[in-house]
């Protein structure tokens, strides 16, 4: 099953996703989009503990559990962000991160 | 050209293009839309390696939990009808050119790098295998991340409650907004 | 060996008089606080004559010398492993004579104030300062070494500014207690200059040790050479600044007839008999040195004092506030017993000027204090310093008439006054070492018979000036004084001082040259025939002898302008090209760089607030930022 296609393009493309993510997060105005690109970082972190697991240590299970649990940490993260989002909503009735800045000098 | 590889390639596109379109697009539902692709796809690699129980949860709890609830979300934010202006010049910019930098440099040192693949043979990963492992808490047992996971979880869940519900019969200001 | 540890108490007693009078004085009625200081003085005064009585008649004489006594001495500051500071008390003659002059001229100063001040507001104020003059003026001349001298120079110099602006709501007392101040404390720059070169070339303070024949000072003489003078030599010359600031020679005596600001017997106490002969008294002190090391010192010594005592001599025929003349008189005196110095040598007969400066700084002392007393009385019953409101007074102030007509046939060299004894030595000490410097003074002395006689004539006799209220003698304290002085200045001419006070501690013996003495009497008689003529009787010779040396009379009238040149060279030159440029430099330099630094820090301070912006993108910005320029360094560029 591994043969065929080397380790580093599964890595070259966690990279990549990460990256894409990590500029929607320093681009986007919407909190939610924000979150979204939350996601994306999130995501590409998983395939890379799996595919090193399932290449470099096939005999041991760390990589495979611990994407599970990065799984569920993203999930119990989201909720709260969402939350919180509602929150500022009702607070400021924008979503809009810039507009979210009183937390400064 | 194995299957193997028409598949990961097929996956990766998909991945990769629709992520870019995640955040570049001017339309926040069409986003998400995106989103839930890349995660559908990403579950598709899953399989791929063999792990099924792994895609079978990122379906589950990704693609079918954490999307739906940010599309709740929209909907309650009433954004559902907003399109976006176009992000700064300068902004973007800066942004593409830290995010490029930062990939080259991943992928630069992930190509020098000689992986050393192991001699062992890979161990079938079975449900049994699975369900034993998160339960057991001799070697190579996840009890204690399990339960960890568990007070996260619960921690979250009243943390949200918390942050999200309204204020109490205390605020003057929500009293006569619910008189009204 | 007599032990004298007991004069620890002269200097004690006066300065716990201070410390009670400043601190509790105006608690105490102010008769009380008079007579406690007047009581502390009285005490020193006799434990003073009791010191005077031991050292000189029962003390000890080596080789017929008397010896320096150190009576008490403990180290202050160590300075080096050979370098120190002492406090202490030397016994020896000049400083046993001085003890001697001093106390008995502030004692009657104090008797006499209880009198003179009387009523005036801050007393007591007055007391205590009079108590730290005493304690200031005896720590001087008790000094052990030079730079105890040094403290109390200082000291004495403050207590004259707080006596002199003691009526610190006249404007004119409070500029000239500050202009003596600051013109005795440029000169004291010199004097600190002069200690530390030649402490540093002797590695010591103490007096002794600098004396001593066959010590550092003396025997290494001239060592380093500078500018064709040796360096001891320069330093004897720097000290010396230090006198001529402190005694009021020219060019530094301008503070002097300023200082009449003071109270009267102020001026009687500090600046007539004790403390402006510090300066005499320092050129004394180091006199081998000056004598057998410096004799180029010296002899700027004994020009300055001769062309001081002729400039005062002529400022003081012109002068019409009676104090004024006093200074000016002051001035010329202390001129002649700095040219005695300058003019003697060192040994026995050698050092007959010695002997006669200080013979005629006791004289001077008694019959200068008598003068001023006096005037202090005239001032006292016409309300006037001026003698233009005086005439006839002989009438009704007879004591002091009598007493002030004594003083003047003192300070006349008349016989068989004191006056005569110790003039006639400084005469004849001059004209055996220089006949020019001869001339100068025997001019003065005529001149100071002309216009003290001039003084006597015109609050004595002459026409009667119409008096609001009659003029009253003074009360008792006030004239017992007089009498005490006036007997001082009557009998001392007698005591045989050669066989005291001289050079080198031996005694020696002295005769009048009649050779110098007839012509110096008769010098006085015709200044004492031309003032009598003047101004017995009212005459209009001396305005018409005005009238033809106009320009003479007019600038020695005006002091020759000295003062004006003074303000001229610190205004004008010194203020402008010197204080404002740094003035200037400081403020906008040295200031302006500090604020600078100030604004620099506030302005970057605000730009980088900027960094906290409330914007969570920018923070996640230079977050991965950081971390991708961290990953370029750790990866590539560390090895």
């Amino acid at each position: 099953m591994n043969t065929g296609i080397p380790l580093t393009y599964f890595l070259i493309l966690a990279a990549i996703m990460f990256f894409v993510g990590v500029y929607g997060f320093l681009t986007r105005r919407n909190l939610i989009t924000i979150l979204m690109s939350l996601e994306l970082i999130l995501n590409s972190v998983n395939i890379n503990f799996v595919a090193f697991n399932r290449y470099l240590f096939p005999h041991k299970l760390e990589g495979f559990f611990f994407s599970l649990f990065i799984i569920a940490v993203a999930a119990a993260e989201a909720a709260v962000a969402i939350a919180i989002i509602i929150n500022i909503y009702r607070r400021f009735t924008t979503i809009n991160v810039e507009d979210v800045d009183t937390m400064k000098y | 050209m194995t299957a193997n590889q028409i598949m990961f390639f097929l996956f990766s596109a998909v991945i990769i293009v629709c992520s870019i379109l995640t955040v570049t697009s001017r339309r926040i539902l069409r986003a998400a839309t995106y989103l839930l692709f890349v995660l559908v796809s990403s579950a598709g690699l899953y399989f791929m390696l063999n792990y099924q129980f792994l895609a079978a949860v990122q379906l589950t709890l990704y693609a079918g939990g954490i999307v739906v609830l940010i599309i709740f979300s929209i909907l309650l934010t009433s954004q559902i009808s907003q399109k976006f202006e176009s992000v700064g010049w300068k902004k973007s910019i800066f942004s593409a050119i830290a995010s490029i930098a930062g990939a080259l440099i991943t992928i630069i040192t992930i190509l020098d790098f000689n992986f050393s693949a192991a001699n062992e043979a890979a161990r079938e990963v079975d449900m049994h295998l699975i369900g034993n492992s998160l339960l057991s808490v001799g070697k190579d047992g996840y009890a204690l991340p399990f339960e960890v996971i568990t007070i996260l979880l619960l921690a979250a869940m009243v943390a949200a409650i918390v942050i999200a519900k309204k204020a109490g019969p205390k605020d003057p200001q929500s009293q006569t907004s619910k008189q009204e | 060996m007599i032990n004298f540890t007991y004069t620890v108490s002269i200097l004690i007693i006066p300065f716990l008089m201070f410390i009670l009078l400043g601190l509790a004085g105006h608690k105490l009625k102010p008769k009380l606080s008079g007579l406690l200081g007047t009581a502390g003085l009285g005490v020193i005064t006799a434990l003073s004559y009791l010191t005077a009585f031991f050292y000189f008649f029962r003390g000890e004489r080596i080789d017929g010398a008397f010896q320096k006594i150190t009576a008490y001495n403990s180290t202050w500051l160590q300075l080096t492993d050979k370098l120190h500071i002492d406090m202490g008390i030397l016994i020896d003659p000049i400083s046993v004579m001085m003890l001697i002059v001093i106390t008995t001229v502030s004692l009657m100063v104090h008797i006499y104030s209880l009198g003179y001040m009387k009523g005036e507001k801050g007393f007591e104020r007055y007391y205590a300062f009079l108590s730290l003059f005493s304690f200031s003026m005896l720590g001087l001349v008790l000094s052990t070494n030079i730079f105890q001298m040094y403290i109390f120079w200082e000291l004495v110099g403050i207590s004259s500014y707080l006596l002199i602006g003691f009526y610190y709501q006249k404007p004119s007392a409070v500029s000239a207690s500050k202009k003596a101040f600051i013109v005795t404390r440029f000169a004291d720059l010199g004097f600190l200059i002069g200690i530390l070169i030649l402490s540093y070339n002797t590695k010591t303070f103490d007096f002794i040790t600098l004396t001593d024949l066959n010590g550092p000072a003396i025997s290494q003489g001239s060592g380093i050479s500078f500018l064709g003078l040796s360096v001891i030599t320069w330093s004897m010359i720097f000290v010396f600044m230090g006198g001529v600031g402190k005694s009021a020679m020219f060019p530094f005596h301008i503070w002097l007839p300023d200082a009449m600001e003071g109270p009267t017997p102020v001026s009687a106490l500090i600046h007539a008999a004790t403390m402006v002969v510090a300066g005499v008294y320092l050129v004394a002190r180091m006199f081998p040195i000056y004598a057998l090391s410096a004799p180029a010192a010296l002899n700027i010594v004994a020009w300055v004092g001769a062309f001081s005592s002729l400039f005062a001599a002529i400022i003081a025929c012109t002068q019409t506030d009676i104090k004024r003349v006093l200074a000016y008189s002051t001035i010329s005196q202390i001129g002649y017993m700095m040219l005695a110095l300058g003019v003697s040598g060192y040994g026995g007969h050698e050092g007959l000027g010695y002997m006669a400066s200080m013979f005629h700084l006791f004289t001077h002392a008694m019959f200068k204090a008598l003068l001023f007393l006096g005037a202090g009385a005239i001032i006292h019953a016409v309300h006037s310093n001026y003698m233009n409101n005086m005439g006839g007074l002989r009438k009704y102030l007879p004591i002091t008439h009598i007493t002030f007509l004594i003083a003047c046939l003192t300070i006349a060299g008349i016989p068989p006054f004191s006056g005569f004894f110790s003039k006639d030595e400084i005469l004849a000490a001059a004209f055996h070492h220089n006949k020019v410097l001869f001339a100068v003074e025997y001019a003065v002395a005529g001149i100071t018979a002309f216009y003290m006689f001039r003084l006597y004539f015109n609050i004595f006799w002459g026409e009667e000036m119409r008096y609001e209220h009659t003029p009253h003698e003074a009360p008792a304290t006030m004239t017992i004084p007089l009498i005490v002085l006036a007997i001082g200045a009557a009998i001392s001419g007698f005591i045989p001082f050669s066989h005291l006070v001289t050079s080198d501690g031996k005694a020696f013996e002295t005769e009048i040259e009649w050779g110098v003495a007839v012509p110096s009497v008769l010098i006085g008689l015709l200044g004492i025939g031309i003032a009598y003529i003047f101004y017995a009787k009212k005459s209009p010779l001396p305005d018409k002898l005005a009238a033809t040396f106009k320009y003479t009379y007019r600038w020695a009238y005006n002091k020759f302008y000295i003062d004006e040149i003074y303000l001229f060279i610190t205004k004008k030159i010194i203020f402008r090209y010197v204080s404002e440029p740094v003035a200037w430099f400081d403020r906008h330099i040295v200031d302006g760089t500090m604020n600078a630094i100030a604004s620099v820090t506030q302005t970057v301070s605000f730009r980088i607030r900027g960094f906290q912006s409330g914007q969570i993108q920018k923070y996640v910005f230079v977050f991965i930022s950081g971390i991708v320029l961290l990953a370029l360094i750790l990866i590539y560029m560390w090895r």
